[in-house]
């Protein structure tokens, strides 16, 4: 390739630098949260700035957890996003199977407007939805809260699957199905194992958006049920100047799924392409 | 090109499925994928097509939380009202220039990252996996890191700006009407650029190498082979990301609620925001339904746009 006859220093100059530099803006401000975290109060308060710790402290953790509702919420976001996975799953499966396995009328119609109502504003969603939930006395439940991440956890995982679905040949059924194996029987034990990179995939995106999700588990939760993020953002207004306790739950909530989504990263791409990712 | 070979497609399956359930009755046969899809459907109406017609209904009468059993008809008055309502106007020019500069800025970026990290340098792996970490986080974790920085006693953007001497004194980022759009958007623009430039990467990966070679023979310079090979060669690509990123940023408002909840004044309002203050700060639902629905409505063109595209394939 072209680049390749460049001089070393040229590389570095042209290549290395710009991009290190795009890169430090990129993760300045996530290591700027995570030093903030780990330092004394007195560090954070120093004028002019004290940009290396004097000393690693994880007191900033131990209070968050020890005195405030933290631990609690953490769990509820960690139920409610399992709950928006299994729920995501348990539908879009089978429907994955019909428009990809089936050409019947009315399957363009169906798969588009999945894609259609993923793009309109969450706000035309979560108006009604709260009031909704309200008259059936479903807020402040994970029921509630889990309806509400599965208005864009179906039509996530459906697309997703179905794509995957169609990239393994229709061939492997019709030997199951000529060795004598029934409809359920050749997707549970023929389409589903080959599906499961897929799964896995298409089940850590809909956990980390529904983990990071803010404006429907701020509408549908109240004292009961409240997520890390609605959480976060109670603290940022309760304890406003006490950046040592936000910065170290923002690092907690961001640690778990900055791994998950580097793990999925990769093979998001051609979801991405189809639009079923949300960012 | 695609339709024989759908129907050829469909003509094989119609033999398979004959010559294997020839004993089915096909009556059944055209229910069965309506029965599979049949659990996604019945939730979808429960929690998105119900709503949404509920949306319609609410937008049409004086509909206020507090007092749900007096919500008289009042037929297009919401719409009217948003129409002479000074704040709308506000929240519509703010969206135009939060979307035309936010997509922009984020797609340049993106484009110049995907452009350096589709060259080989020894460690373009991390630099791939640390690029994508801003799309990764919540947007409220977006919002309290930036409004860390953008604090005004103890922010790390006031302190560098002022020991390279750019500002005499600390500047109130997130308080004055001058500086907190500007800021707000640099806070999206840092959270959406690694998607255009994953996007694009994959685009410029599909480019073959020959091509760009052969136009450097030819005596084309590198903005040349930018413009003239390579940006072509990807056009797809890129309409279909800002088309949806455009779709994306319209709609989000969750930065901007917590980073500033609209203020100083409605500086930062946008229509979603606008909408979603109404109906969760004054609860006037009829009102807020009104305004999400003219914001559904200006965005469908962007969105059959997109959708076209993307179901072509289907």
């Amino acid at each position: 390739m072209a680049v390749d006859r460049r001089s070393r220093v040229a590389r570095i100059l042209q290549v290395e630098i710009p991009i290190l530099l795009i890169i430090v803006f990129a993760i300045g401000p996530y290591l700027w949260m995570m030093l903030t975290s780990v330092k004394p109060d007195a560090d954070i308060t120093q004028y002019p700035l004290r940009y290396w710790p004097s000393a690693v402290t994880f007191q900033h953790y131990d209070d968050l957890l020890a005195h405030t509702s933290f631990a609690a919420n953490l769990l509820n976001s960690l139920i409610v996003a399992i709950g928006a996975v299994l729920v995501g799953l348990a539908v879009s499966v089978p429907a994955a199977y019909a428009f990809s396995r089936f050409r019947f009328a009315g399957r363009r119609v169906l798969m588009t407007q999945f894609l259609v109502i993923n793009m309109f504003p969450i706000v035309l969603l979560i108006i009604p939805l709260f009031v909704l939930m309200r008259n059936l006395g479903l807020l402040d439940t994970f029921f509630g809260i889990i309806a509400g991440h599965s208005t864009f956890a179906i039509p996530f995982a459906i697309w997703m699957l179905t794509s995957y679905m169609n990239s393994i040949p229709k061939e492997i059924d019709d030997a199951a199905f000529v060795d004598g194996a029934s409809r359920l029987q050749t997707i549970r034990l023929v389409l589903l194992p080959l599906l499961m990179p897929g799964l896995a995939t298409t089940a850590i995106y809909i956990f980390v958006t529904s983990w990071n999700e803010y404006l429907f588990a701020m509408m549908l939760s109240g004292d009961n049920v409240r997520t890390v993020t609605v959480a976060l953002q109670h603290f940022i207004g309760e304890f406003t100047v006490q950046w040592g306790l936000l910065t170290a739950g923002g690092t907690l909530i961001a640690i778990p799924v900055t791994i998950l989504f580097l793990i999925v990263q990769r093979r998001l791409v051609s979801g991405l392409t189809s639009g079923a990712v949300k960012a | 090109m695609g339709v024989p070979q759908k129907d050829s497609r469909r003509l094989r399956d119609t033999l398979v499925t004959n010559a294997v359930r020839s004993t089915a009755i096909p009556m059944r046969r055209h229910l069965l994928p309506f029965a599979f899809l049949a659990p996604a459907l019945v939730i979808e109406l429960g929690i998105i097509v119900y709503p949404l017609l509920q949306t319609f209904w609410m937008s049409l009468h004086d509909f206020v939380l507090f007092r749900p059993n007096n919500a008289p008809f009042i037929g297009l008055g919401n719409f009217v009202r948003a129409f002479s309502d000074p704040v709308f106007w506000t929240s519509a020019w703010n969206s135009v220039i939060w979307i035309v500069l936010v997509v922009g800025f984020q797609f340049l970026l993106g484009l110049a990252t995907a452009l350096l990290l589709n060259q080989s340098f020894w460690w373009r792996g991390v630099a791939r996996a640390l690029v994508v970490i801003p799309w990764a986080l919540p947007s409220v974790i977006t919002a309290l890191m930036w409004t860390w920085m953008y604090d005004y006693d103890l922010g790390v953007i006031n302190d560098v700006l002022s020991r390279l001497g750019l500002i005499d004194a600390p500047i109130a980022w997130l308080a004055r009407a001058d500086t907190t759009l500007g800021a707000v958007i640099l806070a999206l623009v840092w959270q959406g650029f690694p998607f255009f430039a994953v996007m694009i990467l994959a685009g410029l990966q599909t480019v073959p190498g020959e091509l760009i070679e052969a136009a450097e023979i030819d005596g084309a310079n590198a903005f040349q082979r930018l413009t003239k090979v390579i940006l072509p060669s990807i056009a797809e690509v890129i309409a279909t990301a800002l088309l949806l990123r455009t779709i994306w940023v319209a709609n989000s408002l969750d930065v901007i609620l917590v980073m500033t909840g609209g203020g100083p004044g409605y500086t930062t309002y946008t229509v979603p925001l606008y909408a979603f203050l109404k109906a969760y700060t004054s609860m006037e639902f009829g009102y807020a339904a009104a305004l999400a629905l003219i914001m559904t409505a200006l965005l469908l063109l962007v969105i059959y746009a997109y959708v076209r595209r993307a179901a072509r394939e289907l």
